[in-house]
């Protein structure tokens, strides 16, 4: 089966060794997808916040173009890597098909622009393809370097599962646990894998957004993981790139990797740090990296 | 026709203003925006809000409920009573980041995070909005940004929002700014879709049906 893929705009910026490491992993396992032609944001947390309606069309311009580019294929699946434009993408669909006037609206509004959107698409999380298509088992068997010993953090985020938990619980979700198991490595027990990071908080609110990135990470060190994976392009910047600020904060000597899940698995499927974006972070997760080199430091 | 006043009360503990004094603000029933619960129960699935219970299982869920001026619970009912001046001009709304944890764990299945987006429009459109709230400023920016280039760049984004709420931040965070630079994660490049015109056509589409909607 191919699949459409939906890169949002982090995925192209701030979020890109996400992209890079996803694009890697899904070829590594020949899993064939192509990029949605002349996609636009999803609206994001701010779009619901100025303009409900224009909300709502801006994200189904998106699933109309998803309509228009598979138009021969049987089914339209589209993955969306990005916590919150899977949300979006999935509240907007679901929202269009229990509200039958706005519906139409849109609807309208679309074939007036020369698209049409009848809610066929359906949406996708990478982890829910991963899991649940590719599945863990052939996933074991691609493994390259079993992650032995490793002690990763799965953390979710907020959106991945909620509100709309589609493939995994929305309190407990468990597939990149499943993931982390698949490839090796030891998934850690903690109760904040879907506690808010902070969002946009983080950046614009200090005193707001800081100490709830620094729980979860104090946490995460706390149960002695040696990595924290993630699913979503803005826990990973909140998480990884005000560190040095939550240390200057709290007194704390707070040092932890938070990676993309993907890039992880990348690394257990042998590809090189360099392909899955590695040396764009700012914490090298050092053990990781001597996992994967049995003993030897990699440096990228 | 009542006015609001201000009554002074004893607290034993000495807890309040240190002298022992609570002042609290009493709002008479003629004062308060009777209409206002009807405007937000419009968005869908809003008529829920009428089914709360005030358990506080919402703002016992939120991971931001201490930072607010009311908590969630609060402002619902605030909502429903009509305190329509202090629920637009509160903090909470802004305060809220969308982690959807009390619309999942609300056992009247209200959809919280919903009615703060709501709250959210209703504020900007509203006198008693702060213009230069970061959280809103923000969201407006983002807006904009969006509308024009039918796409978000972080980076200009940014900028732009911190200039006009708080140009300490950018000093602040320009080490921050260059170490994602020299990583290739940020860029002051403007992002654009190719078809500008086809999204267009569809706002306008949008705007059009909403005009009709509205007469």
């Amino acid at each position: 089966m191919r699949y459409l893929y939906y890169p949002g705009c982090s995925l192209k910026c701030t979020g890109r060794s996400y992209e890079e490491s996803l694009l890697a992993v899904l070829k590594a396992l020949k899993i064939d997808f192509v990029e949605l032609n002349d996609w636009n944001c999803c609206g994001a947390t701010a779009y619901m916040a100025v303009d409900e309606s224009k909300a709502f069309a801006i994200a189904s311009r998106n699933l109309a173009l998803a309509e228009e580019q598979f138009k021969n294929e049987k089914e339209i699946h589209i993955i969306a890597p990005c916590s919150a434009c899977y949300m979006v993408l999935l509240k907007t669909q679901n929202y269009l098909a229990h509200n039958a006037g706005e519906m139409k609206k849109i609807q309208s509004a679309l074939k007036e622009s020369g698209l049409s959107y009848e809610g066929k698409v359906k949406i996708r999380h990478p982890l829910d393809v991963l899991v649940n298509d590719f599945g863990l088992k052939e996933i074991t068997k691609a493994v390259k370097h079993h992650l032995k010993g490793i002690k990763v953090a799965s953390y979710y985020g907020c959106q991945t599962v909620r509100p709309l938990a589609t493939f995994d619980d929305a309190r407990e979700p468990v597939s990149m646990d499943e993931l982390v198991r698949a490839i090796g490595a030891e998934p850690v027990d903690w109760p904040l894998k879907t506690r808010c990071c902070g969002a946009s908080l983080t950046g614009i609110i200090e005193q707001v957004g800081l100490p709830l990135s620094y729980i979860i990470l104090h946490e995460a060190a706390k149960r002695r993981a040696d990595v924290v994976i993630t699913a979503c392009p803005l826990c990973q910047f909140n998480l990884e790139c005000y560190q040095t600020e939550i240390n200057k904060n709290y007194q704390n000597d707070l040092r932890i990797g938070v990676i993309y899940f993907s890039q992880l698995l990348g690394l257990a499927l042998g590809i090189s740090p360099k392909e899955l974006g590695m040396q764009r972070l700012f914490v090298k997760p050092e053990g990781v990296y001597k996992a994967v080199k049995g003993g030897e430091t990699v440096y990228v | 026709m009542g006015k609001t006043i201000d009554v002074k009360t004893f607290a034993l503990n000495g807890t309040a203003n240190g002298r022992g004094e609570i002042h609290r603000r009493i709002k008479y029933e003629s004062e308060l925006s009777r209409d206002f619960k009807e405007k937000i129960a419009e968005i869908a699935y809003g008529e829920k809000l009428y089914s709360c219970i005030q358990c506080g299982t919402c703002s016992a869920t939120c991971p931001v409920s201490h930072y607010m001026d009311y908590t969630p619970r609060k402002i619902i009912q605030m909502v429903r009573e009509g305190f329509k001046e202090e629920v637009l001009s509160s903090s909470t709304v802004w305060l809220c980041a969308s982690c959807y944890s009390c619309t999942v764990e609300c056992p009247k299945g209200i959809k919280i995070t919903d009615v703060m987006y709501a709250l959210k429009r209703e504020a900007i459109s509203s006198a008693y909005h702060s213009k230069h709230f970061p959280a809103s400023v923000l969201a407006n920016s983002f807006f904009k940004q969006v509308l024009d280039h039918g796409r978000n760049s972080e980076g200009p984004l940014l900028l732009k929002m911190y200039l006009k709420t708080n140009p300490f931040m950018l000093i602040k965070n320009m080490k921050l700014g260059f170490k994602l630079w020299k990583t290739g994660r940020l860029s002051l490049k403007t992002e654009k879709i190719k078809n500008k015109r086809n999204l267009n056509k569809l706002l306008k589409n949008i705007e059009k049906a909403e005009e009709a909607e509205a007469k």
